[in-house]
C-alpha cells in the first residue's frame, strides 16, 4: 500500500543540541500507527515537525508520495493532518460548536457565520460518535473526555486523512478510553490513519496495527504490533537486553513487608466539594498505602483533603495522638506532612529559582535565624541531598528548569524529605520520568519507608501500586470501596477490585 | 430569513448572566434620574449626554476587542489627543478629509502597537504604555503644546451640531453605526470568533490553525482607529484639537469594559454590555451634575473621581464573587 | 563541545554575582554611554550642582521603583503609586499647618510624617487584599486607587495648592549631609534594606517563589496571600514616602500634580532594571539603575535644549528597547 505519510532522515536540533538525528516514519492510509519511546526520545519533536509547529533542519516529508512543505499548523490542517494534543488544544471558554468549527465556519450568502448550520453540523458529527450534548454550551463545562472527543470531532469535520493523538488517554478513565477506542476504530473504517503516541503499552495491543520505536532522537525499529511482545518493546525503547530487565523486575518499590506501625493519620468518611464522597483511609508508620482507582475516582482529591487544601464537608481526619486535621497546607507542613504533587511544572517547581532555593522552599520557616535565612545550614542540607539522592546538576545554583524531569522530581522529593516528615503523600511520583530515574526514585522512597516514614502513594500504574504498596485502598467514584493487603495482591486482583461494582448505601 | 439561534432566549441568558448586572443598574439609574430630575429625560440632556459620551463609547468598544483577545491598550487616551490635533489641522478641508485623516492616524498608532506586540513580542501592557508616551509627546510636538482651533467655517462643525436625518447629532449616529458594525464583526465573522478564541487560549488557537498574529494585529489597529475617531469627536466637541486631553481615558475605557462584564483575561465579552458600561459610568456624572443643580448638596468635581473609584470597586467585588462561586461550581 | 560546556559553566558562576547580572542587562553599558555623551556634549555636566539636581529628582522615582519591583516580582503591578503619593503629599501639610501642630511643632512634624505614610500603608493593604482575597487582577485592583486616590487628595485640599514654610519638614527634600542631598542617602538606605530583605530573609524568598509559581508556593506552605499583601504594602509605603519628598522639595503641595505618571516611570525603571514582568525576579539595584537611566535621559535631552515632549518619546523608546532585549534573551 502506498504511504500516506513518509518522513525520511529528519534532523532537528535546538540551540545546538540534537533532538532528532535521523528519524524515519511511514504511515499507510487507514492504519493505527503507534510511536513509543522514553521521554526525550524525540517523539513530540517528530510530531511537531509533521504538524508545522517546528521546522526540520534536514530530511524530507512526503504526503501521498509528494514532497510537502509544512510550516504552520494551518498548513498541516489543510494537508489533512489533525492533531489532538496531550494538553488540549481547545478553548474551554468558547462553545462546543465554535471549538469544532473554528476557522471553518459555514457562511451565509452575506459572508457572515451561519450559526444555525454550524450548530447543526456539529451536532451531527458528535452524534456519529454517540455523544449527545448541548453544542451551544461552553466546552469547559464538559469533562476532559468529552473535550477530547470534541477535538477529534473537529479533526473529522475537516476531513482529516491523519489524526495524531498525543497521549490522548492519559486523563481518561476506562469507560472513556473505550469510547475513544470506538472512535479510533470508526476512523479506521473510514480510511483515516491514526498516529498514536502513548506511554501505556497495553493500549497499543488493543488498537494499533504497527509501532515505531524511538530512542535518543532516532527511530530504532518498526514492527507489526501483533508480532511483538511487551518486553521486546521495552528492551528496544531502553536499548537494553530483555533478560536483564526481566531479572531486575519492573519497579524498585518492592521490598519487605513488615508489621505495620502506629497510625499516623486517620481519615474517616471524608467528603469534600470536589467529588470526594465517603473515603476512609489510615496511614501508618513505615508503610506505603496505595490509593487505587481510575482517574476521577477521587485519588488526588483525597490527597488534597488530607493535606488541608480542600475543606471537609463531613467526616474527620485525625492525626495520631488525637490532634485534629489541618486547615491549610502550611499547617500540614508544620505538622510533618508533605505532598509531592502530580503536576511538576504547574504545582511543583519554581522555574527561575535555583536547585537550592527550590529544595528548601517548604523548609524556610525552619531555616530562619535572627530574621534571615541561615545560608550555611541551607547549603549543607542541599549538598547532602544532591549527593544522597544522586541529583545530576551543574551545581546547587543552577536554575531548576535546566534539569531533566527525573532530576527535577528528585529535587522536589528532597523538598519534602528535608522536612523530615512523618507522612509523605506522593501523587504519581514517577510520571513522565525516564525509567532509570524512576527506579532510583522508587528505591529512595523505600529507603525512607524502612526508616519509619508513612507514605500515601497514588499511581496510575498498577504495577507500581501492586509491587510497591503494603496495602491498597480502592476508590470508586469518590467512595473507598475495598482494601487489598500485600503480599498477595496481583495486577489482576487490583483491576478486579477497581472494576467490581460495589453496592453503596446512598 | 432570520437566524433564529441568535434569539434563543435560553442561550442568551446563559451567555449573559455575568453582565445582567450592568443592564439592571443602568436601567435603575435611568429610572431614578427620570423620577428625580425634571429635565433628565429632556431632548437636550439626552442629546448632550450622548454627544459627550460618544468618544468614550467608541474607545470602550475598541478596548473591548483588545481585552477579549487577552490584551490591553493603554495608549487610547494619548492617541485620541493626538488625532484631535490632526482633525483640527485637517478641519479646513472638511469633515470628509478630517475624519478619515484622524482615523488613519489612530490606525497608524494601532499598527505600531500591533508591531511591538506581534512582531517584537513585547507584552501589550508595556508596548501600549510606550505608545501612550510617544503619542502624548507627538501630540505636544505637532501642536506646539497649544490647543488648535478647528476651522469654524468648514463643515467639520456639523459633526456635533447638525442632526442626522433630523433626529440625532451625527456623532451619535456614527457611534451607533460603529457599535453595530463591531457587534457584527464579533458575533458573525470568523475574525471576531478568532479574537475570542485567542483570549481563551492563544496557544490552542494557534494549534487549531487560526491566524493568531493577524487577529492580534487587527484588535490593536481597531482600537487605534477607535481612538482616532474619539479624537475627531473630541475636536468637534471642544471646537479645538486638545493635545493635553485624554489623560486617564484608557482607564475609563477599561472600567467600562470591566463593568460590562467582559473578562479582563480575555476569551469572553460583549460589545453591547460594554456600551452599557460606558453609559453607566457617564450617567454617574450626569446624575451628580443634576444633584448639584438642585442645590441641596454640593459636591466638587473631585468627588466624581472618588465615586468612580467606589463604583469600580463595587462592580469588581460583585464580579469576583460571581466568578469565584462559578469556579466552585465547575470543579 | 567540551569547550562550550566550560564557558557555559563559567557564565553560570558569573551570573551569581550581582555585578555580572547588571552588565548582562546592558543597563550599565547604557548608563556609561549616556554619561560619556553628557561629559562630551552637555555644558557644565561635571558641575556638582548638576549631580545634586539629578539626585534629588531621581530619588522619588527610585524609591517608588523599588516598591514597584517587589509588586512586579509577585507577578502583579501597581498603578496606584502616583495617586498614593498625591494622597500622602496632600495630608502632610494639612497636619503640620494645623493649629495643633503650630502649638506642638515636634509632635506635629512627627505626625505629618507618620500619618501620611500610615494612610499609604492602608492603601497598600487595600490593594493587596483586593488582589489576594478577591482574586482581582492587579491592574484592575490598583485602578481603583489610581482613580479615587487622587480624588480623595483633591477633596481633602479642595483642589488648592498648599504652600508652606516648614524648614524641618523640608529637610526631607532639601537637606544635605556632607554636601549631598538627604534623599540620596535615603534611596541608598532603602535600596540596601530591601535588597537584604529579598536576598536574605524568608519573606523575600517566599515573595520570589510566589511570583515564580504561585500554586507551587502555596503547596509548599507559603502564606501566599500574606506575602502578596506585604509586597503591595511595602510599595504603597514607599510611594507615600516619595510623596512627602516631592512636597518637601517644592515647599508646596498640589494634589493634582504630585506623582502624576509616576506609575509609568516606576514601571519603566523596574523593567529597564531587568525585572521580569511575569514575576519571580526582583533586581533591586537594577531598578535604581533603571531610575537613574530614565532620569539622565530626561536631563540630557532637556539640558541640550530638546523639548519636554520629545523626552517623552525618548522614554517610550527606552522602555520598548529594554523589554525587547529582555524578551530576545528569553528566546
Amino acid at each position: 500500500m502506498p504511504n500516506l505519510i513518509e518522513m525520511n532522515r529528519i534532523k532537528k536540533s535546538f540551540a545546538g543540541v540534537a533532538a532528532l538525528q535521523s528519524a524515519n516514519l511511514n504511515v499507510t492510509p487507514g492504519e493505527v500507527h503507534a510511536i513509543i519511546g522514553q521521554n526525550g526520545a524525540g517523539k513530540s519533536t517528530l510530531i511537531k515537525i509533521l504538524t508545522g509547529v517546528y521546522r526540520k533542519d534536514d530530511g524530507e516529508v512526503k504526503i501521498n508520495g509528494n514532497v510537502a512543505v509544512i510550516s504552520t499548523p494551518r498548513e498541516a490542517q489543510d494537508a489533512g493532518i489533525a492533531t489532538i494534543y496531550q494538553e488540549l488544544s481547545l478553548v474551554p471558554l468558547r462553545s462546543v460548536t465554535e471549538n469544532v468549527m473554528m476557522g471553518y465556519e459555514p457562511r451565509t450568502r452575506l459572508g457572515l457565520i451561519n450559526w444555525t448550520a454550524a450548530h447543526k453540523r456539529t451536532q451531527e458529527i458528535l452524534t456519529r460518535f454517540g455523544i449527545d450534548i448541548d453544542v451551544r454550551a461552553q466546552l469547559g463545562s464538559y469533562s476532559t473526555a468529552i473535550q477530547q472527543l470534541v477535538a477529534i470531532a473537529r479533526a473529522v469535520s475537516m476531513n482529516a486523512q491523519l489524526v495524531i493523538m498525543d497521549e490522548a488517554t492519559s486523563s481518561l478513565d476506562d469507560q472513556e478510553i473505550e469510547i475513544l477506542f470506538g472512535v479510533v476504530r470508526e476512523l479506521k473504517k473510514e480510511g483515516v490513519a491514526v498516529l498514536y503516541i502513548s506511554h501505556f503499552l497495553d493500549e497499543l495491543y488493543q488498537i494499533c496495527d504497527r509501532v515505531t520505536i524511538m530512542r535518543d532522537g532516532q527511530t530504532v525499529a518498526q514492527h507489526v504490533i501483533s508480532e511483538t511482545t511487551k518486553l521486546g518493546l521495552i528492551s528496544e525503547m531502553l536499548g537494553r537486553d530483555p533478560e536483564e530487565i526481566k531479572a531486575a523486575g519492573m519497579t524498585g518499590l518492592g521490598g519487605n513487608s513488615k508489621a505495620p506501625g502506629e497510625v499516623l493519620l486517620q481519615a474517616k468518611s471524608i467528603e469534600t466539594g470536589r467529588g470526594l464522597k465517603d473515603v476512609s483511609v489510615a496511614i501508618r508508620k513505615g508503610e506505603i498505602v496505595g490509593l487505587g482507582g481510575l482517574l476521577g475516582s477521587g485519588r488526588t482529591e483525597a490527597a488534597r483533603a488530607l493535606f488541608g487544601l480542600d475543606t471537609l464537608r463531613s467526616g474527620s481526619i485525625a492525626r495520631g495522638g488525637g490532634k485534629s486535621a489541618f486547615k491549610t497546607p502550611a499547617e500540614a507542613i508544620a505538622e510533618g506532612v508533605g505532598f509531592l504533587t502530580e503536576d511538576r511544572k504547574r504545582e511543583g517547581i519554581i522555574p527561575h529559582m535555583s536547585v537550592r532555593e527550590n529544595m528548601t522552599l517548604a523548609l524556610l520557616p525552619q531555616l530562619k535565624k535572627m530574621g534571615h535565612v541561615d545560608r550555611k545550614r541551607e547549603t549543607e542540607l542541599v549538598e547532602g541531598f544532591i549527593k544522597s539522592l544522586g541529583i545530576k546538576t551543574a551545581g546547587m545554583e543552577q536554575p531548576i528548569r535546566e534539569l531533566s524531569g527525573g532530576n527535577q522530581q528528585k529535587v522536589l522529593l528532597a523538598r519534602w524529605l528535608a522536612l523530615e516528615p512523618d507522612i509523605l503523600i506522593l501523587d504519581e511520583p514517577t510520571r513522565g520520568v525516564d525509567v532509570g530515574a524512576k527506579l532510583e526514585i522508587q528505591s529512595i522512597i523505600r529507603e525512607y519507608v524502612d526508616k519509619g516514614l508513612g507514605i500515601l502513594l497514588i499511581s496510575s500504574e498498577f504495577e507500581e501500586l501492586v509491587e510497591g504498596a503494603d496495602r491498597i485502598v480502592v476508590l470508586q467514584d469518590g467512595y473507598s470501596v475495598s482494601e487489598l493487603q500485600n503480599p498477595g495482591v496481583t495486577e489482576e486482583s487490583l483491576i478486579a477490585a477497581i472494576a467490581h461494582h460495589h453496592e453503596r448505601t446512598a | 430569513m432570520l437566524d433564529t439561534s441568535a434569539f434563543d432566549l435560553r442561550r442568551y441568558i446563559q451567555g449573559n448572566t455575568h453582565n445582567l448586572g450592568v443592564w439592571i443598574t443602568l436601567f435603575a439609574l435611568i429610572i431614578f434620574g427620570l423620577l428625580r430630575y425634571e429635565n433628565f429625560g429632556g431632548t437636550y440632556n439626552v442629546s448632550s449626554f450622548l454627544n459627550y459620551n460618544a468618544m468614550f463609547i467608541v474607545i470602550s468598544v475598541g478596548m473591548c476587542f483588545v481585552i477579549m483577545a487577552g490584551g490591553i491598550d493603554l495608549s487610547v487616551g494619548s492617541v485620541a489627543a493626538f488625532t484631535s490635533v490632526i482633525a483640527a489641522y485637517l478641519s479646513p478641508y472638511g469633515i470628509q478629509v478630517a475624519l478619515p485623516g484622524a482615523v488613519l492616524a489612530g490606525i497608524a498608532f494601532g499598527a505600531l502597537n500591533g508591531f511591538f506586540i506581534v512582531v517584537m513580542r513585547i507584552p501589550p501592557f508595556i508596548a501600549t504604555l510606550a505608545t501612550m508616551l510617544g503619542a502624548k509627546g507627538g501630540a505636544l510636538v505637532i501642536s506646539g503644546a497649544q490647543t488648535i482651533s478647528i476651522d469654524w467655517s468648514s463643515n467639520f462643525t456639523k459633526l456635533g451640531l447638525e442632526l442626522a436625518f433630523g433626529v440625532l447629532p451625527w456623532t451619535i449616529v456614527i457611534t451607533a453605526f460603529v457599535v453595530v458594525l463591531f457587534w457584527i464583526i464579533l458575533e458573525k465573522t470568523s475574525l471576531g470568533r478568532t479574537v475570542l478564541a485567542i483570549g481563551g487560549g492563544e496557544d490552542a488557537s494557534a494549534m487549531m490553525g487560526l491566524n493568531v498574529r493577524r487577529a492580534k494585529m487587527f484588535v490593536y489597529v481597531l482600537s487605534g482607529g477607535c481612538a482616532g475617531m474619539a479624537g475627531v469627536f473630541l475636536a468637534s466637541g471642544f471646537g479645538a484639537g486638545q493635545p493635553l486631553e485624554g489623560i486617564g481615558w484608557e482607564l475609563t475605557a477599561i472600567a467600562s469594559v470591566v463593568v460590562g462584564g467582559t473578562l479582563l483575561t480575555g476569551g469572553m465579552g460583549s460589545i453591547t454590555a460594554t456600551v452599557a458600561g460606558a453609559l453607566l459610568l457617564g450617567l454617574v456624572f450626569n446624575i451628580l451634575n443634576f444633584e448639584n443643580g438642585r442645590g441641596v448638596i454640593s459636591l466638587s468635581a473631585y468627588w466624581q473621581m472618588i465615586i468612580r473609584g467606589a463604583f469600580l470597586f463595587f462592580v469588581i467585588v460583585f464580579q469576583s464573587r460571581v466568578a469565584n462561586s462559578g469556579k466552585r461550581g465547575t470543579h | 563541545m567540551t569547550q562550550d560546556n566550560h564557558t557555559a559553566v563559567a557564565s553560570d558562576t558569573t551570573r551569581k554575582l550581582s555585578w555580572g547580572m547588571i552588565t548582562q542587562n546592558g543597563g550599565v553599558v547604557a548608563l556609561l554611554v549616556i554619561l560619556l555623551f553628557n561629559v562630551l556634549v552637555t555644558p557644565n555636566f561635571l558641575h556638582p550642582q548638576t549631580l545634586f539636581v539629578n539626585i534629588s529628582q531621581v530619588a522619588t522615582i527610585a524609591i517608588v521603583a523599588v516598591g514597584m519591583t517587589l509588586v512586579i516580582a509577585t507577578g502583579g503591578i501597581d498603578l496606584s503609586v502616583g495617586a498614593i503619593m498625591a494622597l500622602a503629599g496632600a495630608i502632610a501639610p494639612l497636619i503640620f499647618t494645623s493649629a495643633f501642630a503650630e502649638a506642638n511643632p515636634e509632635l506635629g512634624l512627627a505626625l505629618a510624617i507618620i500619618v501620611p505614610i500610615f494612610v499609604a500603608l492602608l492603601c497598600g493593604v487595600f490593594n493587596g487584599a483586593m488582589v489576594s482575597f478577591l482574586n482581582v487582577q492587579p491592574i484592575v485592583a490598583t485602578l481603583i486607587f489610581f482613580i479615587s486616590g487622587r480624588g480623595i487628595a483633591l477633596v481633602l485640599t479642595n483642589g488648592n495648592l498648599q504652600t508652606f514654610s516648614n524648614p524641618a519638614f523640608s529637610y526631607l527634600g532639601t537637606g544635605k549631609i556632607l554636601g549631598f542631598p538627604f534623599q540620596g542617602y535615603l534611596v541608598i538606605v532603602i535600596a540596601v534594606a530591601v535588597w537584604w530583605l529579598m536576598a536574605y530573609t524568608v519573606f523575600g524568598r517566599q515573595l520570589l517563589a510566589v511570583g515564580g509559581n504561585e500554586r507551587a508556593a502555596q503547596l509548599s506552605g507559603i502564606p501566599v496571600k500574606r506575602v502578596k499583601i506585604g509586597a503591595y504594602v511595602i510599595c504603597a509605603g514607599l510611594s507615600g514616602l516619595a510623596g512627602l519628598i516631592v512636597v518637601a522639595i517644592n515647599s508646596a503641595s498640589d494634589a493634582a500634580r504630585i506623582g502624576n505618571l509616576m506609575e509609568l516611570d516606576a514601571i519603566a525603571a523596574a523593567v529597564v532594571g531587568g525585572t521580569l514582568l511575569q514575576g519571580g525576579k526582583a533586581p533591586i539595584f537594577g531598578a535604581i539603575l533603571g531610575a537613574i537611566i530614565i532620569q539622565l535621559v530626561k536631563y540630557t535631552l532637556l539640558a541640550n535644549g530638546v523639548a519636554d515632549e520629545v523626552a517623552l518619546i525618548a522614554k517610550a523608546g527606552i522602555i520598548i528597547l529594554a523589554v525587547y532585549v529582555q524578551q530576545a534573551r528569553k528566546e
